[in-house]
C-alpha cells in the first residue's frame, strides 16, 4: 500500500506504525510520531494498524528559535 | 522564577540559523544561558549531532511550536515534542501571519487552556495586549512572554509604554521578552524596565562572531537585572546640578 511519510509517497507493506519507523531506519526512541495530525504516542505505535493513504509524521528535535 | 524553577541565568538562547554546530556549542557556552529553545522538525542532515548538541549542553529544553498556524498543530506539535524531549514545558506560538509572524490571540488561547489542562508548563509567545494576557493566565499560563519587535527583526522594544504597561500590570507574573531584540542595549533597556529574562535567536546567530555577541547579551542582561535591582534615578525634564553650589567661591571682580 502508498501511504504519506513526512510529505512522500511511500510504498509499504509492513502492517503497524511501529514496524514503519524501523522498516524506514528511523530510531524509535528519537523521533515523536503523528497520523493524520494526531499525536501518537511511543508505546501506542505497535496498534496502529496502517492502511492506505495515512498521513504519517515522524519528528526530530531539530534547530529552533 | 518559572514553574518552580529558578535559573541564574535570565538570558534564553535559540538554537537555529548558526554558521555551524561548533559555533552554535561555543554560543550557548559563551551565554551562560541555562534554558535554550529547539524545535521539531522532519529529520534533515545532521540530526544525530544536534541531539548531542542538546545534551552536552546541561541546559534545559524549551521546545517551540514555531510555524503552527492554528491551536491544534501546536496542541499537536507540544504533545509530540514533550515525548521526545521528555518536558512538559512548550514554548507556545501560534503564528497569525506568515509574514508578520504575530501571534493569533484567539487560537493562542484556545491551545493554552487544552495545554495546559493537560499538564503542560506554558510559555505562550504573545503581544503587549493586557486583556490577551488575562486571559492566558485564566488559561492557565504561569509566564508570559511579549514580543519586543517581530521575529527576527532586530528592531528592539518597539512599544516601550505599552511594554512598560503590562510589566505593571503583572507584577507578580514572570515576563519573558521573546524576538526582536537585536543588540545587547535593547536586552538591557528590558531588563531594567523590570521584565524577568530575554529569549532570543537572531541576534546572536546572525552576528558577525555569534559566541562574541552571547556573551555580549549575557552581560548586557546581567547589567540591566542588576540595574533594575539598584533602582533607577527618577527621570526629570529640566537639568539639576550634581556638584553642590554651597560652598562655592565668588571670583568674579
Amino acid at each position: 500500500m502508498r501511504i504519506e511519510l513526512n510529505g512522500q509517497s511511500v510504498e509499504t507493506s509492513v502492517p503497524t506504525l511501529a514496524a514503519l519507523i524501523t522498516e524506514q531506519n528511523y530510531e524509535a526512541r528519537s523521533v515523536a510520531s503523528a497520523v493524520d495530525g494526531q499525536f501518537v504516542p511511543r508505546d501506542a505505535r505497535e496498534g496502529v494498524n496502517l492502511t492506505a493513504g495515512m498521513k504519517i509524521e515522524l519528528l526530530s528535535p531539530m534547530q529552533g528559535g | 522564577m518559572f514553574y518552580g524553577t529558578e535559573l541564574k541565568n535570565r538570558l534564553l538562547l535559540g538554537t537555529a540559523q548558526y554558521p555551524s554546530p561548533d559555533i552554535l556549542r561555543a554560543a550557548i557556552a559563551a551565554s551562560g544561558t541555562e534554558v535554550i529553545t529547539v524545535s521539531l522538525r522532519r529529520e534533515g542532515a545532521g540530526g544525530a549531532g544536534f541531539r548531542d548538541i542538546l545534551k552536552d549542553s546541561g541546559c534545559r529544553i524549551l521546545p517551540n511550536t514555531a510555524g503552527c498556524h492554528s491551536a491544534r498543530e501546536a496542541v499537536t506539535t507540544a504533545q509530540m515534542a514533550s515525548e521526545v524531549f521528555g518536558t512538559n514545558w512548550i514554548k507556545l506560538e501560534v503564528i497569525g501571519h506568515a509574514d508578520t509572524l504575530q501571534p493569533d490571540p484567539f487560537a493562542l488561547v484556545e491551545a493554552a487552556r487544552i495545554l495546559c489542562a493537560d499538564g503542560f508548563e506554558v510559555f505562550p509567545y504573545t503581544t503587549e495586549d493586557l486583556i490577551l494576557g488575562e486571559k492566558l493566565i485564566e488559561a492557565g499560563c504561569r509566564v508570559l512572554m511579549p514580543w519586543g519587535a517581530p521575529i527576527g527583526s532586530g528592531q528592539g522594544l518597539r512599544n516601550i509604554e505599552g511594554l512598560k504597561s503590562m510589566r505593571a500590570h503583572f507584577p507578580d507574573v514572570p515576563l519573558v521578552i521573546d524576538a526582536g531584540i537585536g543588540a545587547p542595549s535593547q536586552a538591557a533597556q528590558a531588563m531594567e524596565m523590570g521584565f524577568d529574562a530575554i529569549l532570543l535567536n537572531t541576534a546572536v546567530a546572525k552576528a558577525l562572531d555569534p559566541v562574541a555577541m552571547a556573551e555580549a547579551f549575557s552581560r548586557a542582561v546581567d547589567a540591566g537585572r542588576q540595574a533594575y535591582d539598584a533602582g533607577l534615578m527618577p527621570r526629570r525634564d529640566m537639568a539639576e546640578a550634581s556638584t553642590p553650589v554651597f560652598g562655592m567661591a565668588e571670583l568674579l571682580a
